[in-house]
């Protein structure tokens, strides 16, 4: 049992307590929804002064930055207490695409060095792939009204038409970047 | 305490993420190359049993834990905003290897340097903010 929680858990595991989750929140009058904290954070910023999206009661969404600062929580005590060998089992063809683009070690660690490493986030090419990305994650989840866990999980488990849309929005987004995009950047 | 429960499902949540791997930037690389069926096995059996939580929800008319009514908000009607704003981030979520919530795991696994893609998210939410009256939805 014990090794089982070290080792990384299957995705017949982890799918079922994700959904677990989603229960949870509404159980406790909420929605599961991970980007919604964003938002929130700019308006206690004061993003309220320039755009009437920022102007609502953000004391009434805490309970979402509660959510997040658990996740942190939960990061660290997984990551520190709950894992033995931290490498991620890719399929083969995924580890001879990385290591044509040239990385040294795929999937030895959760984050490429080459990407999130010193020497990558202290070049300016390196900096600036991980600021547009963020960049366009937030953008793009408040123009489409959610991410993973409100569209793909919340909205979908709910049935939602506009989140079917948004879903093959995120993968023809995804597929973008990673067939005809990342090839140029890596 | 009323925020601790909410800090206890997140942290939850944050165990789950990073022991499912689901926080990896190459998880997501394979997941785009359609080389690996554990990310859509993670989505699609959460999705499968959220299905039949949310039915149940509706037709045993289950409230929630202070007595009250579970609301389903349903999603505004549209194309536009949920296919170039899903694109959008779509783009965003392949390039940095992570969506809003593992961002947050990630912080606490100690990969610091999440916190740029974090600081870029924020500012792409405050931009969308700013720009909103302008973009179609």
């Amino acid at each position: 049992m014990i090794d089982a929680i070290l080792q990384p858990w299957p995705w017949y595991v982890s799918g079922p307590l994700i959904a677990l989750v989603m229960l949870f929140l509404l159980l406790t009058g909420k929605n599961f929804g991970m980007s919604a904290n964003l938002r929130t954070m700019c308006s206690i910023g004061g993003a309220g002064k320039v755009a009437d999206f920022f102007k609502f009661d953000w004391k009434s969404q805490m309970w979402n930055l509660m959510v997040v600062t658990g996740a942190i929580l939960g990061g660290f005590f997984a990551s520190q207490f709950m894992s033995e060998d931290t490498a991620i089992d890719l399929n083969e063809k995924t580890i001879v695409a990385l290591e044509t683009a040239g990385f040294e070690n795929p999937g030895e660690a959760y984050v490429p060095e080459e990407i999130y490493g010193w020497d990558a986030i202290t070049s300016f090419k390196g900096l600036a792939i991980l600021i547009i990305g963020g960049l366009l994650i937030g953008f793009g989840t408040r123009w489409a009204g959610g991410c993973t866990s409100g569209h793909a999980i919340s909205g979908l488990s709910n049935l939602q038409l506009p989140s079917l849309i948004a879903v093959i929005g995120f993968f023809i987004g995804g597929i973008v970047m990673t067939f005809f995009i990342l090839p140029y950047l890596l | 305490m009323k925020y601790l429960k909410f800090i206890a499902i997140g942290f939850i949540f944050g165990i789950i993420m990073y022991k499912s791997q689901a926080v990896s930037w190459f998880r997501i690389y394979e997941m785009f190359r359609f080389e690996s069926f554990h990310m859509y096995g993670i989505i699609g059996s959460a999705l499968m049993l959220g299905i039949a939580f949310v039915q149940i929800i509706k037709r045993k008319n289950i409230k929630n834990i202070y007595g009250e009514e579970i609301q389903f908000t349903p999603k505004a009607k549209s194309i536009t905003r949920y296919l170039l704003g899903g694109g959008i981030f779509g783009l965003g979520w392949a390039l940095a290897g992570a969506c809003p919530g593992p961002m947050y795991v990630l912080v606490g696994a100690g990969a610091w340097s999440i916190l740029i893609v974090l600081f870029g998210a924020i500012i792409g939410t405050f931009l969308y903010g700013l720009l909103r009256r302008k973009l179609p939805h």
